[in-house]
């Protein structure tokens, strides 16, 4: 088993990464080949922008060829066209760096997919009855036996057995996960390790298209295909071009009107200026870049819509438990009955908890302990210890001279006989309209006094909800508490709706409801019966230790199976487009410098005078056209690293957001190259080039 | 510059906004089929209407059905229009005797008052019949107004509604426009115009002594009426082949104002029936500003230009005080000169009351780009609203994407299907503009229109494909204009700036209808804000009008800075 957990550990630090990924020497070296392979037409043809540089970049050549062979001045046409292709080439390479994360972590993945072989059972009732089979022979429906030490040969539904599975290869998390028949936990997914008992699982992925297999191919960027918002950007850009060739082509007919026509060099130029390259180039990295964002906070969604789906979010569905409280309730406080010392029930709570090996039971010893001092008492000889269950909802411990229970009021009193006296019947009361469980302890028939069981709000959890609605996003806590116990944690962590008593169906409808009315719903979710309101949700986060049916009715997996990074999938979705805007917002604003840079240098022959127009006073035409055509060429090796990081995030509303941006990217996509172009134009004028 | 002549501008804008409140409503108002206080008088002819040609204006179109309808309705407006103008030689109403047009004048000026052009290759006093006047283009600038408003109409109600399949019908908006809104601002209009001097008779011209003791034939005609609509509805076709300038169709400083408040108020007014009819009147609010905001740093740029004067004649020891007053009557002054000029072309009305070849070079920049973006500011009856919602959707998508979500406007998803449409739509003006200008410049039978050297000449010719596909109809002038090969292809221009926007327009119309309408939360791009019209402006200006810069660069910014240095040619 490759140990492949580096490159897939889920890392806090991973965020800060797009600027490693740019010092990586091995990794720029394999973007550049990669993006002189992507100078193929063929392929280039899928962005129109680049597309035309291409083109124009070789006609230009072809025009420095032919200067140089008729022995005309090829200086400047030539130095035209190594800049050409230079900006041609620093969008491939562009790509090709957003692409080079992926690919080496589908490396690593792919390493996972070693050639098992299985132990298909010939029998469903037979485990001793096996014959070996190569694991991509597997076909759904099959079963196999997966024994310790053993790789689970593909994705299946566990059948028969409990065992403990080391997940690494697919989450990075090494302790192991239990897998077992029935419930929540019955999904393996092949390329994962039994560490120990066994497993008879039906193999439900038909070959080629495991759980890893579709990991590797996203990751890898094989399966993406241009989200609904990139092909309309694309549109734009694509038309834009259309509309800068036909001013430029249009220009020989005007300009031959008084005196020659500017060359094909110079339209080429500013044809080439004029484009929207910036962005046209960068494009398809920003939203490879947006996916591989997603990837390192370990999630993985199957489509770039689902990334872009996310920014649009306008309700996120959150599970009370774990996401906004922590996992379980925890006790909370001792409320005696009338006339019992709150030292004598904590002690009695203690001990009828010895049996209950649930995390509220083992949250009242330890706050028995916290508050009172009571150590885990040992047990006498001739005790019996009621084990919690389910169904008689309490637990509790039998000496010989007494017997204590606690759990549910109403299962203790019934299983005591013991009556509620007036005083804690309030006191239950008043537990459960705080939003707390009341547990009962009884000591033989008599009732001792009542625990709160509270759950906790996950800290800061109230902040990122009042962050969420400053952007707009409303948080609905769904719970399966009554509304009373509801509505009070909802106050504690300031969510804005709550759906208490949820069921499954409950939930559906709530989704379809929200969808009516227009807004887009996010939800996570583990269960089977999660599967239609995943299915259903715009962005459905599937947790990885959840069930096939979740994980297929979703479109994003958590590898780390924590809900609450519903709230990362918006950010990243929304600094995706956020990206987007403002590449495409800088991109078109830089025009109105270039204008000002080769309008009087193309004309500089037929009009001297509109060097008036020259407001930067740059040297010569020659130099004029140059500078333009350089800085159009750098300002996009400039912006990969913001194309690859993203735009830096704030979680506020429209109004403020567009603003800061605006002015950032609007008005500096003006001025910017105003003073590029100038430094520029000083260089080559110091340089003696031009 | 004075002061006093901004005190004029001001009035008038005054003037105009406040007109423009009112009928904004009450465009609203009948845009919705609910009664207003003229349908005791006009409501039984508009039922009558219905009940001749059998339609039932309660029944909703799709975008096809709209636009097939507003299709067919003004193709055989053509043709009709084709026919009268061919045939006005034998047709009564016809006192001076004048011959039918030739075929090709006769296409161009057809299809540039089907189109609400109104471009004129041809003089109206000397070439148009009584009954050509008045049964044909006048009747032409009606209903090509009201094609305009009813298209606009469309794709307001786009916005308005959530999964629409229809946008209203046609027959209905068309005949609703004219009857309760153009009609009645017509008649009151035209009653002014006649109390003003303006001629309204069928007469036809008398003769006059003139003081030299030669003989002068003065035409006359129907008059008042026809500038009456020829403004409220953006046509600028005049009368006379001089337009506003002619005493008789300009006769003083108010009727001047009041033209141009009559050419702006519709436009205007339209925006605040937009923000009514999808329920969010800031939005209308925020368009109008944007408008009004162009308005003024044009008037102001045409203002400046024309009272600076041409250096060369200050050399030469003119007086400063006046500025460039060739091709301007006293009449009017400077002021309203430079509001006329920056309206019409801001309107796509056309009208002129000064000779824009006799401006300074960057006073008659200012017409020429402003038509070239595309007559959104405010531009034509209708075509300007929806000119302007094409560069609002363009704007909301291209910096809509900075607040992290899809784009979107007034709750409706600004998605691939629109830009497509937004961009085909764009499209058509720089390649209508440019290609035709750019052949012209080099074909010798297009060149020997031209009557200027230099980037003057270049500036007339650009001026006049760009009237033309703008729908605005104003002439530069030095110009021949009718000769087969500018006849023909103006024409073109005209149809391809009029149709082959509008239906990509309303195709868009069609898929936004269909959209589900979003609601508005804290997330969503405020498009009702002072920052948000900046931003419209500078989309208009950058998506808009850079495309342009070079022709501009090489007709009238060349011809300003060569004169600054004392070149002519």
């Amino acid at each position: 088993m490759p140990d492949i957990s580096d490159s897939l550990q889920p890392s806090t630090a991973g965020r800060s990464l797009p600027g490693s990924a740019l010092r990586d020497r091995g990794l720029l070296g394999r973007a550049a080949l990669e993006a002189l392979r992507k100078l193929n037409p063929h392929s280039l043809i899928r962005n129109p922008v680049i597309f035309t540089t291409e083109a124009v970049s070789a006609l230009v050549t072809a025009l420095a060829i032919e200067a140089a062979a008729t022995g005309g001045a090829w200086g400047f046409p030539a130095a035209i066209a190594v800049w050409l292709w230079l900006t041609v080439l620093f969008a491939t390479f562009a790509e090709a760096v957003a692409e080079g994360r992926g690919r080496a972590r589908a490396e690593s993945l792919r390493r996972a997919r070693t050639e098992t072989v299985a132990k298909r059972l010939l029998r469903p009732d037979d485990r001793s009855l096996w014959q070996p089979r190569p694991a991509a022979a597997l076909r759904p429906g099959e079963l196999v036996l997966v024994e310790a030490g053993d790789l689970i040969p593909s994705d299946g539904e566990v059948v028969e057995g409990v065992a403990s599975v080391n997940e690494a290869a697919v989450t990075g998390e090494s302790a192991p996960v239990i897998r077992e028949s029935g419930g929540d936990r019955s999904a393996v997914t092949g390329g994962t390790l039994v560490v120990s008992d066994w497993l008879v699982v039906r193999i439900t992925a038909a070959p080629g298209s495991t759980f890893l297999d579709r990991m590797i191919a996203l990751v890898e960027g094989a399966a993406r295909q241009k989200t609904p918002n990139e092909i309309a950007l694309d549109i734009l850009l694509a038309g834009m071009t259309i509309i800068f060739l036909i001013a430029v082509v249009t220009l020989v007919g005007l300009a031959s009107w008084n005196g020659q026509p500017p060359s094909v060099t110079v339209l080429a130029a500013l044809l080439i200026t004029l484009i929207p390259t910036t962005i046209g180039g960068l494009l398809s990295a920003i939203g490879i870049a947006g996916m591989d964002r997603l990837l390192r906070v370990n999630i993985l969604a199957t489509s770039g819509r689902a990334v872009e789906a996310a920014g649009d979010v306008d309700v996120l569905l959150l599970d009370k438990t774990g996401t906004i409280t922590l996992g379980n309730r925890q006790a909370a406080g001792f409320h005696p009955a009338p006339g019992i010392a709150e030292r004598a029930l904590a002690e009695a709570a203690a001990l009828a908890s010895l049996g209950d090996e649930t995390p509220e039971g083992r949250s009242i010893l330890a706050f028995a302990r916290a508050q009172h001092g009571i150590a885990a008492p040992a047990l006498p000889p001739g005790a019996r210890i009621v084990p919690f269950s389910a169904e008689t909802r309490l637990s509790g411990l039998d000496l010989p001279d007494a017997r204590y229970r606690k759990g549910a009021v109403d299962a203790v009193a019934r299983a005591t006989g013991a009556a509620t006296p007036p005083a804690l019947a309030q006191a239950v009361e008043r537990i459960a309209r705080a939003g707390a469980t009341p547990l009962a302890v009884a000591k033989d028939g008599a009732m001792l006094g009542a625990i709160a069981l509270k759950d906790i709000v996950k800290p800061g959890i109230r902040e990122r909800f009042a962050a969420l609605r400053r952007m707009g996003i409303r948080t609905v806590m769904v719970t399966g508490d009554n509304r009373l116990t509801a509505a009070a944690i909802a106050a504690e962590a300031g969510v804005d709706d709550v759906l208490a008593e949820a069921t499954p169906e409950e939930k559906l409808r709530h989704i379809r409801a929200a969808q009516a009315e227009g807004r887009l719903v996010a939800m996570a979710g583990d269960g089977t019966n999660d599967a239609p309101a995943l299915a259903q949700a715009d962005v459905g986060l599937a947790m990885q230790t959840g069930t096939q049916a979740a994980r297929e009715a979703g479109n994003m997996v958590d590898l780390d199976s924590d809900p609450t990074k519903l709230i990362e999938v918006v950010e990243i979705g929304k600094q995706l487009l956020i990206t987007r805007g403002a590449l495409t917002t800088f991109s078109i604003a830089n025009d109105v410098a270039k204008y000002f840079a080769i309008l009087p240098a193309i004309f500089a022959a037929s009009y001297p005078e509109l060097q008036a127009l020259n407001l930067m006073r740059l040297t010569s035409p020659e130099s004029a056209i140059l500078a333009a055509v350089i800085f159009n060429a750098l300002i996009i090796v400039a912006l990969v690293p913001l194309a690859l990081r993203g735009v830096r995030y704030r979680p506020e509303g429209a109004a403020a957001l567009l603003r800061r941006n605006l002015l950032l990217y609007g008005l500096g996509g003006i001025l910017a190259p105003f003073l590029g172009i100038k430094l520029i134009d000083l260089a080559l004028h110091l340089l003696g080039i031009v | 510059m004075t002061l006093l002549g901004w005190a004029q501008i001001a009035l008038v804008l005054a003037a105009v906004l406040a007109g423009a409140v009112p009928l904004g409503r009450h465009i609203a108002r009948v845009a919705e089929g609910r009664r207003t206080i003229l349908h005791p008088l006009l409501g039984p002819i508009e039922r009558g209407l219905y009940a001749m040609a059998g339609i039932d204006p309660g029944k909703g179109q799709g975008w096809q059905a709209y636009t097939l309808a507003m299709l067919g309705f003004n193709a055989a407006g053509f043709a009709l229009l084709y026919a009268l103008l061919r045939l006005q030689g034998v047709l009564p109403l016809n006192p001076q005797g004048v011959p039918g047009m030739a075929p090709a004048l006769a296409f161009n000026t057809a299809i540039s008052f089907v189109t609400n052009t109104n471009w004129q290759a041809y003089s109206g006093e000397v070439a148009a019949s009584h009954l050509s006047q008045m049964a044909g283009l006048t009747v032409q600038n009606f209903v090509s107004a009201a094609t305009g408003m009813a298209l606009a109409l469309a794709l307001t109600r786009a916005f308005a509604t959530g999964r629409a399949t229809q946008l209203g019908n046609f027959w209905a908006d068309l005949v609703r426009m004219t009857l309760y809104v153009l009609l009645p601002l017509s008649v009151v209009l035209g009653l002014a115009f006649v109390a003003l001097g303006m001629p309204q008779t069928l007469a036809g011209a008398v003769t006059a002594e003139t003081l030299e003791g030669g003989r002068q034939s003065i035409p006359l005609g129907p008059v008042a009426f026809q500038i009456a609509i020829k403004h409220l509805g953006t046509n600028g076709g005049g009368f006379f082949g001089v337009n506003a300038l002619h005493p008789f169709e300009g006769p003083d400083a108010i009727a001047t104002a009041l033209q141009i408040w009559a050419q702006t108020v519709i436009p205007f007014a339209l925006c605040l029936s937009f923000g009514a009819l999808v329920g969010n009147r800031r939005q209308g609010r925020v368009l109008l500003a944007v408008m009004l905001g162009f308005v003024l740093l044009a008037t102001g740029a045409i203002y400046a230009a024309e009272t600076a004067g041409n250096p060369l004649h200050l050399a030469l020891g003119l007086d400063p005080a006046q500025g460039n007053m060739e091709g301007k009557d006293l009449r009017f002054g400077q002021a309203l000169v430079a509001l006329f000029t920056a309206t019409t072309t801001g309107v796509s009305c056309g009208a002129v009351n000064a000779m824009f070849d006799s401006l300074t070079p960057l006073g008659g920049l200012v017409p020429l780009f402003l038509i070239q973006l595309g007559e959104v500011l405010p531009g034509g009856v209708g075509s300007g609203l929806y000119g302007m919602l094409v560069f609002v959707l363009l704007a909301v998508f291209v910096a809509g994407l900075m607040v992290g979500r899809t784009p979107e406007f007034l709750g409706k998803k600004v998605q691939a299907r629109e830009v497509k449409l937004a961009m085909l739509a764009a499209l058509v003006l720089p390649a209508t503009i440019l290609g035709f200008t750019a052949l012209s410049m080099v074909l010798p039978a297009a060149l020997a229109s031209l009557a200027n050297q230099g980037p003057h000449g270049l500036t007339e010719m650009l001026y006049a494909y760009t009237s033309a596909t703008g729908n605005n109809g104003s002439a530069f002038g030095g110009l021949t204009a009718d000769t087969p090969w500018l006849d023909v292809t103006l024409g073109l221009a005209m149809l391809l700036g009029r149709f082959a926007y509008a239906v990509p327009v309303m195709a868009m119309a069609g898929a936004l209808a269909a959209k589900p309408k979003l609601p508005e939360g804290a997330g969503t791009l405020p498009t009702h804000t002072p920052l948000f019209a900046g931003l419209l402006a500078g989309v208009i200006l950058i998506l808009g009008g850079l495309q342009f810069l070079p022709s501009l660069a090489l007709g009238p910014i060349a011809e300003h800075v060569v004169l600054l240095a004392g070149k002519t040619y």
